[in-house]
């Protein structure tokens, strides 16, 4: 027995999918196989609890309310910026900004960092790896402030080239902007290394963990980035919530992003001052349901051994390329030195499309297309992939049937 | 290249309804799906411009629509094999037909009476439905 096989035995897969009630589904007269948690996760019972119980206890507006209803609701809801502060190791909570999720994240920073700091001639470097949210935020706020942003090149085996951004850094790059993981390939980028780079110029790092938090603990102060986001959904918590950390010196220098109430100090009509972190960039009223969602998320992954739940998914992806070998025409893109669970794929005569159709039918869900990610897939030459990515529920007995589709995906064609 | 393709002609939207019928499994519905797609003619590689393609983020459709004695005339291609099959079964309802024939034509009914209203639905990302709405508005200027 490998060492792998014998982690996986600890970590009971089982057990967390009775966790998931959405899972216990048949889609088109088949059990459903999710097999689609880089897009979002689903939800453990006790993350829709915590939402319902919140609206059928405590929901009031936060931050404001002299009632107990505000009191309880505001409790939780700093609780869960706590949670978060802590799953991240940051220093303090105040570094912790509510969002929507990366993409609001991108472009809070892009808006208010990156409007006062850019400079005409400025560089903003962006590995061909990235999701279209972390690259074209940059690419409007560059344009109105006459810097640009250039792709790092990416190796076939879907690295980035650290040669090639060796040789592009200089002191006119001003930040360094990739994600933790990709979306698309699976590619564990090494951003501590990258981190180390780009500080050696001066530059600035923002990390998008949207496809890592999932996956292992984080710690924003050995990492030494600048910024890190995150969003809720993809961890097991509500869509629609998410959140940003920064450097406190950066996010007090920073001005507002959105104007309203809960951000501000005072207001007058000769002038407005701005209320301290976090609250300087959360104007109106915030997703309060999501946060508290978020926390119970935080939690419930907190729970779990998650040094075993990370090699339990190493073991499925091994697993899925040792049963992949055995398949004429089928073919991954990219071949990372680390990855996660994620098989981004091709099938040689059936397009992708064709084939996340045909697994569907089998009640087997992947993601197909460019994956949000079109300069990657350029980069390749290929129309989009299929995508299988796996989380904390999926199970060997998953990735057969994903091979079994696959195989009659292809006589379907043959 | 109206005399080379079936659908509109020979396969009518009501062959394909009764030959669907038969098939029990799903890999015998897709199979067939497939085998008509494979039934369209080749549009020409001059054809696949930017104004004939309707982007899908799944898949990619072109279409050539020509109005012929009062009757449309319509060439599609898809890179993917089932929704090049799925557009087969939409020309064998609305090519060579009549504008007034087209705008007549509940493609909805149809694709559910096909059990295929999932691929019709806006959400998914196979142009499908993009180059429905084409055809019927070239159907309404004609």
């Amino acid at each position: 027995m490998t060492a792998a096989t014998a982690l996986t035995q600890a970590f009971d897969a089982a057990a967390v999918r009775a966790d998931f009630p959405i899972l216990q589904q048949e889609v088109n007269g088949h059990p459903l196989i999710y097999l689609d948690n880089a897009a979002t996760t689903q939800k453990p019972n006790a993350v829709i609890d915590a939402i319902t119980d919140y609206y059928r206890n405590d929901n009031a507006n936060v931050h404001r309310g002299a009632h107990a209803l505000s009191d309880r609701a505001t409790q939780k809801f700093e609780a869960a910026r706590e949670a978060v502060a802590a799953f991240l190791n940051s220093p303090s909570s105040r570094q912790v900004i509510w969002v929507r999720g990366v993409t609001e994240a991108v472009n809070l920073v892009a808006n208010t960092w990156g409007r006062s700091e850019l400079r005409e001639g400025d560089r903003v470097l962006l590995p061909y790896l990235e999701h279209h949210s972390d690259i074209v935020p940059w690419q409007m706020v560059c344009a109105e402030t006459g810097s640009s942003v250039e792709p790092i090149p990416v190796l076939e085996s879907g690295d980035i080239d650290l040669d090639a951004l060796d040789s592009m850094l200089d002191e006119r790059v001003k930040m360094v902007a990739l994600n933790h993981v990709s979306n698309a390939l699976g590619t564990v980028n090494p951003v501590q290394q990258i981190i180390g780079k780009a500080k050696a110029v001066g530059a600035k790092v923002f990390i998008d963990g949207a496809q890592a938090v999932a996956h292992w603990p984080l710690d924003v102060q050995a990492l030494g980035c600048d910024f890190y986001a995150f969003s809720g959904h993809k961890l097991f918590g509500p869509t629609g919530i998410g959140a940003l950390w920064g450097r406190e010196e950066l996010l007090d220098a920073m001005p507002p992003f959105l104007g309203g109430g809960e951000m501000i100090e005072t207001v007058s009509f000769s002038g407005t001052t701005f209320n301290t972190l976090p609250f300087k960039f959360e104007a109106g009223t915030p997703n309060i349901a999501g946060v508290i969602g978020l926390g119970a998320a935080i939690d419930y992954v907190q729970s779990l051994d998650r040094a075993a739940a990370a090699a339990h998914e190493q073991d499925l992806l091994e697993y899925t390329l040792a049963l992949a070998a055995d398949i004429d025409g089928l073919s991954r893109v990219g071949h990372p030195r680390e990855a996660v669970g994620i098989y981004s794929f091709l099938l040689a005569g059936c397009h992708p499309s064709d084939v996340g159709m045909l697994l569907d039918q089998q009640g087997i869900a992947v993601r197909t297309g460019h994956h949000c990610a079109q300069p990657l897939m350029a980069h390749y030459g290929v129309p989009g992939t299929a995508r299988a990515s796996y989380t904390i529920y999926n199970t060997r007995e998953d990735v057969d049937a994903l091979m079994a589709g696959i195989r009659k995906a292809k006589a379907l064609f043959g | 290249m109206t005399d080379t393709n079936p659908f509109g002609h020979s396969v009518s939207s009501e062959d394909i309804v009764e030959t669907l019928g038969f098939f029990d499994a799903w890999e015998d519905r897709y199979k067939y799906i497939i085998d008509l797609g494979k039934e369209l003619p080749a549009m020409d590689d001059a054809l696949h411009t930017e104004e004939r393609l309707v982007r899908g983020c799944q898949s990619q459709v072109w279409i050539d629509t020509a109005l012929e004695n009062d009757r449309l005339q319509i060439s599609v291609d898809s890179d993917a094999f089932i929704v090049k099959g799925l557009l087969a079964v939409v020309l064998a309802a609305y090519n060579n037909k009549t504008p007034a024939q087209v705008l007549a034509f509940n493609v909805d009914e149809y694709f559910e009476q096909l059990q295929l209203l999932n691929h019709l639905s806006p959400t998914r990302g196979n142009g499908l439905r993009a180059m429905v709405a084409r055809i019927r508005q070239i159907a309404e200027a004609s």
